[in-house]
């Protein structure tokens, strides 16, 4: 199983998103430069489309598929490829989603079909592809003893608590992956951030809130329950001596970037963990550049503590 | 507390006496105090129909009511009127009435499957918070809700191009609800951002709002997409009994 991971994810499709192209750049730049400093090959998935995010599934759910399905239909089809790799956990849950629905519904088949036959492109059919979320794509195309040989100063010192979001693990139907023991991801208690980052030498904190939301679905159109939801996880994070939040997703970090500074201004409350994609600190403990990985394009602004820890 | 007996103690249902003598004994104090009888006649029988006929409704009969999902849910944990048991449990009882009294709250479901993944019956709560908030504004209880127009937003940008410009949206959602773009938190966000952001990515962001990112060869697709949503919506309405849409 090993080896014939560390085979596929050498060369994967690479399905940036919307996000990635947007606010979510430092994810992408960081992404991108990790690769290249791995070894390992992407090629962006040919002409794709939105996923759907979080909102297209409220209109109408298959559509919601649909627009899943023609992403992977596109990395079959057009970039004859088995592998998808979405750091963005919208991303990458709603390919999964998708999969399992065109799997398990008769209507979500069907609705695909006729849009697919439509659109004029082959329908995406249910095994065509594997979808795998950026930590996979390390985790396993690199693995964790050859990742220790490629860490230059590391993050030695640098206390981190890894957070994962709602969309890594949840809900269980769509990664039957997860959960099975063994080397295999957990649902309830994820720990390929940790293992990656513990392997760049950071020292991870015991973060309770690892899988708690943090309101993304409504970060404009219910704004304070957003900010205390995220609140909850600064506030938990700094309880748990962090000075980081490692992150995964654009929809989280792009949250707690900005209800952090709205819990300042709204609520004075201030909380002083930064944010930071788990892209951008390993690329910083291979010896890649704060501007290589795109910190400089964060708005949590945590280059004075990594120059005073000395990762910088 | 049973769930049903809910509504029975509320303000409303409850009867004071400052002095009440019952068979010539005196029951003031706290003995005065009486739960009104009461007996319910407003069944909408065809409401578990109706919710299950919405996308997302339809595992509702699956519900055993062992509140997993309210126990289990981020939006309960901060405010305890937030109850997905309790909902599904009116739903099926076809108490349209009672569920209507919560219709402002419904809508804030964070989607983030805490409920979904907790359920032992494959019922899907957050699927089921999401068709009943649609289901009470098809049926004219609330205004479209910030929710919904921001849903709307997105997906509209989606189906035309096949991609989204974040910016847009943002703005488009700012003007649509009618809330002021310059929010001190706001401001202090692009701040942060313009501080830092290398001119590269500036320019890119810039060049987007101005070139809209598109899928090419989309045409085909944003037909196909658009007479399929058409479609669902015309049979959601007929099976909740509304008139065609216009």
């Amino acid at each position: 199983m090993h080896d014939t991971r560390k085979e596929r994810y050498k060369k994967v499709a690479y399905y940036p998103g919307c996000a990635l192209e947007g606010s979510g750049q430092p994810y992408d730049i960081s992404t991108r430069a990790v690769g290249k400093k791995l070894g390992l090959e992407l090629v962006d998935v040919k002409d794709w489309n939105c996923c759907g995010a979080m909102e297209v599934k409220n209109i109408d759910p298959e559509v919601q598929t649909y627009l899943s399905s023609r992403v992977m239909s596109q990395a079959k089809h057009k970039n004859k490829a088995d592998v998808v790799m979405a750091p963005c956990n919208g991303c990458y849950h709603n390919l999964k989603k998708a999969e399992h629905d065109i799997a398990q519904k008769p209507k979500s088949k069907e609705v695909v079909e006729k849009i697919s036959a439509k659109a004029g492109h082959e329908a995406y059919q249910p095994g065509e592809i594997e979808t795998i979320h950026a930590l996979d794509w390390i985790k396993w195309g690199f693995g964790e003893e050859e990742l220790k040989a490629k860490i230059k100063g590391g993050l030695k010192g640098l206390k981190i608590a890894n957070y994962y979001g709602c969309m890594y693990t949840r809900p269980r139907h769509i990664f039957p992956e997860k959960g099975k023991g063994g080397d295999s991801e957990s649902l309830t208690k994820p720990h390929y951030m940790d293992d990656l980052l513990a392997v760049a030498g950071a020292e991870n904190v015991d973060f309770p809130l690892k899988t708690a939301c943090c309101g993304g679905a409504h970060t404009l159109s219910d704004s304070d329950m957003s900010t205390k939801l995220v609140l909850n996880i600064l506030e938990a994070a700094e309880a748990a001596g962090a000075e980081v939040i490692a992150t995964e997703c654009p929809t989280c970090h792009s949250g707690l970037e900005m209800h952090q500074i709205r819990a300042l201004k709204r609520l004075s409350k201030d909380t002083n963990v930064k944010v930071i994609y788990f892209t951008q600190l390993l690329g910083l403990a291979m010896g890649l550049s704060p501007r290589k990985v795109g910190l400089n394009a964060n708005v949590s602004q945590s280059i004075p503590l990594l120059k005073a820890k000395g990762i910088v | 507390m049973p769930i049903h007996e809910k509504s029975l103690i509320r303000p409303e249902n409850l009867e004071t006496h400052e002095n009440l003598v019952i068979d010539g004994i005196d029951v003031s104090g706290d003995w005065s105090t009486f739960i009104r009888s009461r007996v319910v006649t407003d069944y909408n029988e065809d409401l578990q129909d109706e919710i299950a006929a919405l996308p997302g409704g339809e595992y509702i009969h699956r519900c055993w009511q062992c509140g997993s999902c309210t126990n289990s849910c981020t939006v309960n944990a901060e405010n305890p009127d937030f109850n997905p048991r309790y909902w599904i449990y009116l739903i099926r009882m076809g108490m349209e009435s009672e569920l209507v009294r919560d219709k402002d709250i419904i809508w804030q479901c964070v989607s983030c499957n805490k409920c979904t993944s907790a359920c032992p019956r494959d019922v899907v709560p957050e699927g089921v918070m999401k068709a009943t908030a649609h289901w009470l504004e098809m049926k004219g209880y609330t205004e479209k809700t910030n929710s919904t127009v921001f849903d709307e937003i997105f997906t509209g940008q989606v189906v035309e191009r096949g991609k989204i410009e974040d910016g847009e949206v943002l703005m488009e959602f700012l003007k649509e609800t009618k809330q002021p773009l310059m929010q001190d938190w706001l401001v202090q966000l692009v701040k942060q951002m313009v501080a830092g952001f290398p001119v590269f990515a500036l320019l890119k962001m810039g060049m987007a709002t101005v070139f809209k990112p598109k899928t090419s060869d989309w045409s085909k697709a944003r037909d196909a997409i658009k007479s399929h949503i058409e479609e669902e919506k015309a049979d959601a309405r007929k099976a909740l009994g509304l008139e065609p849409a216009e």
